[in-house]
């Protein structure tokens, strides 16, 4: 396996060893929790998501015109957006769309492909990693091989390569590529957290009383190896995000013109629009860069509070 | 050493194997093959059949595939639908493109982030400390090609400084060498050439090499605090070695290890970032080609575009290897 497979490898069971240690008296979630509170940047991670969370909810409420009707489209001429005016407060798309009311729905589908693609992204990794977790052997060995090949490529490429299969791309072609990145990842993570578990003194009490493997793997390991990635499903939507938006630029991504999605928006916006009226991507770019910070300061803050190492 | 080398070189080959399966399956599993591909809309049964028959692809899967693999170990990776233009000479022009954009990035990276890094974990807390970190965090979340957009609009459009597109101004009497301009310009001693290339190189460098320095600070400052409290180095400084022999010998040597095993790990990044990078700068590299390849649905040339980058990737793996195994003895025993 090549060098930088295992550098990653080697990364991602470091922060899996995270969840290893046993802990005696306050749990290290309440623990973690109390730390988070006092730590400024969680809060502005957390406060940065909630209000984008809420936004999302809302957005229809809160948009103040139907994002999809083409209101000024008899003014509209070579297909240039028109700059901000009464009623239009940051002008419209080049459909005679307002952008206001684009930007906040937007924030809406944005959070669907983030949440989706880290959720399966997640689900499968988390499958793939607690069978060979739980298992161990040579199901765990042909399952690690598998995960580091898809390692061994470059991430973004990866991406490219499985949105560039679909005969007619769609929003779902979008969330799937950027999902299949972050399913080597977790079934790393999850694998290595569950390994730690194995050996373990509650493992090892549990399996000492006799309780069945079953319950073992289920009710001690799975749960107190769940910290690591729950940690990485937290910087996962930042970059879900991210990467989703890099293939709208690329021409991959959702083509139904009526969607907003910021991804989208600042894709087309960047390779179409950057030198007649580049507010039409620096707006939907600016939303994504905050999300992404938020995601990730929550994130890191999170991993802080969950390490051990940090208890006193 | 030399069986390390041996041991290493042996382990890249089942990653090469399994990589080009993997490839030949992804042309198979596209909606109606690749002749579906080839032809696009204007596919019939009856067409897709005599497409398949000079492809080769009415043959068993088996055969198929050893002549893929015998294809793509003698270089010969067809021609480009769109240019029909072999993809190899296509490739030949883009490599020294890209490897050059991916260079200045690194330099641009490595040499601002480990100062950066350094500085930030010497005055931990403080408020220069605090916003490099930020900075890294920032960094991280702005998309590579926005970035892109914003230094060339707002820079190079606006302010007039460097360039905004392509390698060098076009007209320029330039001489081929070897194909990195600003290697050639140097080597003809053409300071004019030099100049314009470097000009053009400057932006994209910056935005391409702009989440590695994130990275490299990040690392270099946890690096250089980890360091700062090991034994030896309060050993130095109480055997009374001068504080600028303890940084400069004691703490920095030992903390740049790390250091180089992330930067080994930004290789898949310049790589996958030149695909955004260039397509911003009209860079004619990799990137672009890709790029392209993909806006047309060009499969041949993506097919080799894959595997070529993966390639590319997975023997700078190798050389990133050795060569820790030779800053750090301990490497050659694992």
């Amino acid at each position: 396996m090549s060098g930088i497979a295992t550098q990653k490898r080697d990364k991602i069971d470091a922060l899996a060893a995270t969840a290893a240690t046993d802990e005696g008296g306050v749990s290290l979630i309440v623990d973690a929790f109390r730390r988070l509170a006092r730590n400024p940047v969680a809060i502005v991670g957390a406060a940065i998501v909630l209000l984008f969370v809420l936004l999302a909810i809302f957005a229809p409420l809160i948009a103040p015109k139907d994002p999809t009707v083409r209101y000024l489209i008899d003014e509209i001429r070579q297909n240039t957006p028109l700059p901000p005016r009464p009623g239009f407060p940051l002008g419209t798309d080049e459909n005679g769309r307002d952008l206001l009311s684009r930007l906040i729905v937007g924030s809406r589908q944005s959070l669907i492909v983030g949440v989706m693609a880290t959720l399966i992204g997640l689900v499968a990794g988390m499958i793939i990693g607690g069978i060979a977790g739980a298992l161990g052997g040579w199901v765990d060995t042909i399952l690690m091989r598998f995960t580091d090949i898809l390692l061994s490529v470059p991430s973004l490429l990866l991406a490219i390569s499985i949105a560039a299969l679909a005969a007619r791309p769609s929003q779902w072609t979008v969330i799937i590529a950027v999902a299949i990145v972050s399913v080597p990842i977790f079934a790393r993570l999850l694998r290595g957290s569950m390994l730690a578990q194995r050996n373990t003194d509650h493992v090892l009490a549990a399996r000492a009383l006799g309780v069945r493997e079953n319950t073992i793997v289920f009710r001690h390991m799975l749960p107190n190896s769940l910290s690591p990635v729950i940690v990485q499903a937290t910087l996962t939507l930042a970059t879900s995000i991210i990467d989703a938006a890099a293939l709208s630029f690329l021409g991959l991504g959702d083509p139904d013109p009526n969607r907003a999605e910021w991804g989208s928006m600042l894709g087309e916006g960047s390779r179409v629009y950057f030198d007649v009226r580049p507010e039409m991507a620096i707006y939907p770019g600016l939303a994504i860069v905050i999300v992404a910070l938020g995601f990730t300061l929550l994130g890191e803050s999170l991993r802080e509070a969950l390490d051990p190492k940090n208890r006193r | 050493m030399l069986r390390f080398i041996v041991r290493r070189l042996i382990g890249v080959i089942p990653t090469l194997f399994v990589l080009s399966f993997l490839l030949f399956g992804w042309l198979r599993l596209l909606p109606g093959g690749p002749a579906g591909a080839l032809l696009g809309d204007k596919a019939t049964p009856e067409s897709i059949a005599s497409v398949n028959k000079v492809l080769g692809l009415d043959q068993p899967i088996p055969v198929q595939y050893v002549k893929f693999l015998g294809r793509m170990l003698t270089g010969d990776f067809g021609n480009s639908l769109s240019k029909s233009r072999p993809v190899v000479d296509e490739l030949a022009d883009a490599i020294p493109a890209t490897v050059e954009l991916a260079l200045a990035a690194l330099i641009f990276a490595v040499g601002l982030g480990i100062p950066l890094g350094y500085l930030a974990a010497r005055r931990k807390g403080g408020l220069f400390d605090n916003m490099t970190i930020i900075g890294t965090l920032v960094g991280v979340a702005v998309p590579v090609f926005f970035l892109g957009y914003l230094l060339k609009k707002y820079i190079a459009v606006d302010l007039g400084w460097f360039e905004t597109s392509g390698r060098v101004t076009a007209g320029l009497d330039e001489t081929k060498v070897t194909g990195f301009k600003v290697l050639d310009a140097i080597l003809t001693r053409e300071w004019d050439v030099l100049f314009d290339a470097l000009s053009h190189l400057v932006l994209p460098a910056i935005v391409l090499g702009t989440i590695p320095l994130a990275v490299i600070v990040r690392i270099t400052r946890a690096s250089v605090l980890d360091v700062m409290n090991e034994d030896y180095v309060r050993t130095a400084e109480a055997k009374g070695l001068y504080a600028k022999t303890v940084r400069k010998r004691h703490i920095l040597r030992n903390a740049l290890l790390p250091v180089s095993t992330t930067i080994g790990l930004q290789t898949g990044l310049l790589l996958a970032g030149a695909v955004l990078t260039e397509k911003v700068f009209v860079w004619n590299g990799l990137g672009s080609l890709l790029a392209e390849g993909i806006e047309r649905r060009d499969y041949p040339r993506l097919q080799a575009m894959i595997l070529v980058i993966a390639f590319v990737y997975v023997i700078v793996n190798l050389l990133v290897d050795i060569s820790y195994a030779i800053i750090d003895p301990r490497v050659r025993v694992r």
